[in-house]
């Protein structure tokens, strides 16, 4: 009855919360929110079930892993903080940060803390390395019965041929940098379609198509 | 000492005798006779402009408040915490697959590990905000109305507003619910007592006539009881004998405004206790259809009682809630196709509450019926509007499936909702298989489309 009043958030936590992802104010409430309605048991914490409990969540074919993304290592709740950080990766890069002090820690959303994230989904048992079965296992959570295993085998071996440059039949974090970013140098057109897509919303923010494009520029 | 408190007890008797009196001489004149004869005094109405003035004014303190503290004031729907843009799987994977590689668009790709972007994003954007989940939780307001119910983030403000509060909270449950649970009592005694004794009459118009008649004097003692101010619209598209009413369902009191402004044959299962009581005692002053709990389960069986009762011209229309749960009247989820087959015509009702006065959805997995009932009781009122649609019927060439999302989507159109596709049942269910693996299947097709998929 009284849950909520008793489990609100208390300012210096959202303070710190702010500092540690880059949230704003409203948008920290507004996804403890999110948070305590995901959380059926009251306690404070969310489970897998209650992320599973998402339906939109539950079709995507690669639900699981991202429900894992949020849970620690061996662990099987994940806390408000936890949450927060998990959800900041998602967070744009805004102007005002590029240019930030350099000695800082990096942000949470930074883009190779994204690219981890991303990478993350494919190494399950964070060896660093992106192994064939690796590959091939996130690649049979998105395509589901529609291709043969021969077939499929065929796409990774492809991938893992262009991708590894150390000849260790393995994608490390930095081969998979390489392999979804473009080498080259930096597009203008791209920074423009880049700009003209970004819409900053009071109080909100977004994750779109942008996000990917983000990831492209090295600079 | 004795000598002392004697003429007290007596004055006491005496002042609670009159006051009892003079609380039922009023009651009787300005609730129940209007509600037999079908009348209003405008209290009500009078009532609910003068609670939202006082809602202004306290939003009014608690947008100051705020602004002194300077934060943003929680809005749930003037800004989405994601701006969501409706692409298709195809077109995301080729924009990132586009903007990644330097490779020749033309040159089809396989497989890039940059696929995932799509997925992961998706995923991510559901756990932020979905649409279906919130659906089953209640409504978040805008703006305090001085429920701590509906108490998100509204802490302490101002001593003025406290103290409205407080006093809010002395009249809505020292004077406004007892004042509603005698009404309540009254009009389902009344109900179980006319019609058992209408019961007894032999069937012919007399019966239907007098049904009729009790049917709804006893509905609107019960809407006054939740001091319900409804507005109907479009009165002349009201159901006529013969047909089927759908209406979107957020609670059972539905069924209560509904039922106060025409008549209506129910449909619905058999419960025991109190509601078996009523049930059975409505049943033998006019035809309802209740099922046993074992026939629900069969579904010819309930569409052959439902279309005999349809074609039968001299009984009333059906009600009927094709979602088959209660939504939180933000949107439309699902209707099932069982209504939609029988080949009678449709008359569609939307039904839109006005969350500011009192949250009518009932969460039935948090609130049993009886608490259900003392919270709507206890709220300032409820405040909806009616609209009958003009009726439907199914086309040719359409099947039962299409139709149903075609009256749907006009209720959902009329009562400012949400149409989704979900199906209301993911409230306690997992969601089908089948949905994923389409999104298996889209994303199959794009590496490489010469292939044929294994399975078809």
């Amino acid at each position: 009855m009284g849950s909520r009043a008793s489990t609100l958030l208390r300012e210096e936590e959202i303070e710190e919360i702010k500092k540690e992802t880059g949230f704003s104010h409203s948008q920290i409430t507004r996804l403890y929110s999110r948070f305590t309605s995901l959380d059926k048991g009251e306690n404070g914490t969310l489970s897998r079930e209650d992320f599973q409990r998402i339906p939109e969540l539950a079709i995507n074919p690669l639900g699981d892993r991202i429900i894992n993304a949020f849970f620690p290592e061996g662990e099987d709740q994940v806390n408000f903080r936890g949450f927060m950080r998990t959800l900041a990766h998602f967070r744009p890069i805004e102007d005002n940060e590029k240019n930030k002090n350099p000695t800082a820690s990096e942000p949470l959303n930074s883009r190779s803390n994204k690219l981890l994230f991303a990478f993350r989904l494919y190494d399950l048992d964070r060896d660093d390395k992106i192994s064939r079965d690796e590959l091939l296992q996130v690649l049979r959570m998105m395509v589901g019965v529609n291709i043969s295993d021969e077939q499929l085998g065929s796409i990774a071996d492809r991938t893992i041929q262009e991708a590894d440059t150390n000849g260790d039949s393995c994608i490390s974090f930095q081969e998979f940098i390489k392999a979804s970013l473009v080498e080259a140098n930096i597009n203008n057109t791209s920074f423009n379609h880049l700009t003209k897509k970004i819409k900053i919303l009071m109080g909100a923010f977004f994750i779109n198509a942008t996000e990917a494009n983000l990831l492209n520029k090295l600079a | 000492m004795e000598l002392f408190f004697n003429p007290f007890d007596n004055l006491l008797c005496i002042l609670l005798g009159i006051s009892f009196t003079v609380w039922f001489t009023l009651l009787l004149v300005f609730i129940i006779v209007p509600a037999i004869f079908g009348v209003s005094f405008g209290i009500r109405r009078l009532y609910m402009k003068t609670l939202l003035k006082i809602f202004e004014w306290a939003t009014l303190r608690i947008e100051r408040g705020a602004k002194e503290k300077n934060h943003h004031l929680y809005k749930p729907y003037s800004n989405a915490i994601i701006a969501r843009e409706p692409t298709s799987l195809e077109e995301e994977i080729k924009e990132i697959r586009r903007s990644g590689s330097n490779k020749d668009l033309d040159s089809a790709s396989e497989f890039e590990m940059s696929d995932i972007f799509y997925f992961a994003r998706r995923g991510v954007e559901s756990i932020m905000d979905d649409e279906v989940t919130k659906r089953f939780s209640a409504e978040e307001l805008e703006s305090w109305n001085l429920l701590t119910r509906s108490n998100n983030n509204f802490t302490y403000i101002s001593l003025r507003l406290t103290v409205l509060w407080g006093l809010g909270l002395l009249i809505r449950y020292g004077f406004l619910l007892p004042l509603r649970v005698t009404l309540a009592f009254t009009g389902v005694g009344l109900l179980v007592f006319l019609t058992s004794v209408i019961g007894l009459l032999p069937n012919g118009r007399m019966k239907n006539f007098l049904s009729e008649k009790v049917h709804l004097m006893c509905y609107r003692i019960c809407v006054r009881a939740l001091t319900a101010i409804i507005t109907y619209h479009d009165s002349e598209n009201k159901p006529k004998n013969g047909g089927i009413c759908v209406a979107n369902h957020t609670s059972p009191i539905d069924v209560i405004i509904l039922a106060s402004d025409g008549c209506y044959a129910m449909v619905g299962q058999i419960h025991g206790g109190l509601m078996g009581v009523i049930q059975r005692s409505m049943v033998k002053a006019c035809p309802h259809v209740w099922f046993e709990r074992s026939e629900v389960k069969d579904r010819h069986l309930v569409a052959k009682r439902l279309s005999d009762h349809v074609q039968d011209k001299s009984k009333l229309p059906i009600l009927i809630f094709p979602e088959g749960t209660c939504i939180n009247n933000t949107s439309v989820m699902m209707f099932k196709k069982g209504s939609f087959e029988i080949g009678a015509t449709v008359y569609p009702v939307a039904i839109k509450y006005d969350p500011r006065f009192g949250d009518a959805f009932w969460n039935s997995s948090k609130f049993g019926m009886v608490s259900y009932l003392l919270r709507m009781m206890s709220s300032w009122a409820i405040v909806c509007s009616v609209w009958y649609l003009p009726p439907m019927s199914r086309e040719e060439g359409e099947d039962a499936v299409q139709f149903a999302n075609r009256v749907k989507a006009a209720i959902a159109r009329q009562g400012g909702l949400v149409d989704l596709l979900w199906d209301g049942g993911l409230k306690r269910e997992k969601v089908k298989d089948t949905f994923k693996e389409e999104q298996q299947k889209l994303y199959s097709k794009m590496l490489r489309p010469s292939w044929t998929p294994l399975t078809t």
